[in-house]
């Protein structure tokens, strides 16, 4: 019998893979956003909302991850910007790979400054698989329970921002956005939260600046 | 179910250790699973189990640590099991609290014939 020690991360591929991405858009200036929530916490519609109020200030590109149909990239496709669709088939999550091999797209586009990747709507696996994003933003409705952080507290841990949208619906439901906002800072003090609604638009200028100041703050380090 | 992804990256992982070392049957894998990773152990052991199924590696035991989240005050530096994501120092109460252990996925050994 052999004892063979080998003390490596069981996603150590991933992890070399999301490594070089990171490498390449840092190599470009590209700064990539990977947003992440569970199904219909409102990622698409927030990116709707986004891609107008930047699009002439920033050269952005969108990769939409689904299990699925191009629905999503669809929706963006009347904004005149460059979507790409990825569907995982079965799989839950965006990996590293997956990106690694849309770079070629990515570099097709000339000058792209901002690459927002939105994952496959899911709270558990997206969080163990960096893709290589500069900033990872997860995203949560107020339509969704406010202990949400504490039962999926990978995600928040590994979130750099969270956007608690759907704020219209506020008094609708029983959702307690203050305690809402102390379970995540309990999962992870470091994160910046933002209230936000696609629906009046409420916080979106906000989300947008937050965005382009994470970009210039990015530059600068660089 | 991203269970079957990580099985299939560690299945990958054993498979170069075995050749490397020439050994071809594997009785045993030992993992570390940190409570903070989104990774569910029996879902794990699940998929381990029927992956390895008619394969050489077909009855090997997978051994899983759990290991809980554990937190360093930045203050005084006392080492604590961090309970209900609470970040506080039992010792000195100070909130800056350095995650230690807690979030490893991590292959550390394999027992093979």
């Amino acid at each position: 019998m052999h004892e063979i020690l080998i003390e490596e991360k069981i996603l150590a591929k991933n992890g070399e893979i999301a490594s070089e991405n990171r490498s390449f858009f840092k190599e470009r200036k590209i700064f990539a956003v990977n947003i992440v929530s569970s199904p219909g916490a409102g990622k698409t519609a927030i990116i709707e909302k986004t891609v107008p109020l930047i699009k002439d200030k920033v050269n952005l590109a969108v990769i939409e991850g689904d299990l699925a149909t191009d629905l999503d990239a669809r929706r963006l496709l009347k904004f005149g910007i460059p979507v790409k669709q990825i569907t995982t088939g079965k799989a839950c999550h965006l990996d590293a790979h997956n990106i690694s091999h849309i770079l070629p797209w990515v570099l097709e586009q000339k000058g792209v400054s901002l690459l927002i990747i939105e994952n496959v709507g899911n709270m558990v696996c997206p969080a163990e698989y960096d893709l290589g994003e500069s900033i990872r933003v997860v995203v949560m409705s107020v339509a969704e329970g406010d202990d949400k952080p504490l039962k999926y507290p990978a995600i928040f841990s590994s979130s750099d921002a969270l956007l608690l949208n759907k704020i219209d619906l506020l008094g609708h439901t029983d959702f307690d956005i203050d305690k809402a906002k102390e379970n995540a800072l309990k999962i992870n003090p470091y994160l910046k939260i933002l209230e936000t609604s696609c629906r009046t638009g409420e916080g979106i200028n906000e989300w947008c600046a937050f965005l382009e100041g994470e970009m210039t703050g990015a530059e600068v380090k660089a | 179910m991203h269970e079957l992804s990580i099985t299939k990256s560690m299945l990958r992982i054993i498979a170069r250790e075995m050749k490397s070392n020439g050994v071809k049957r594997l009785k045993k894998v030992h993992i570390k699973v940190g409570e903070l990773t989104a990774v569910e152990p029996e879902a794990l052991r699940f998929c381990f189990e029927e992956s390895i199924r008619s394969t050489p590696m077909e009855g090997a035991l997978l051994e899983i640590d759990d290991v809980p989240l554990t937190g360093r005050c930045k203050a005084c530096g006392t080492e604590f099991r961090i309970e209900a994501f609470t970040n506080i120092c039992p010792d000195c109460g100070g909130n800056e609290i350095e995650r230690i252990a807690g979030t490893e996925l991590d292959i550390i050994s394999i027992e093979a014939v």
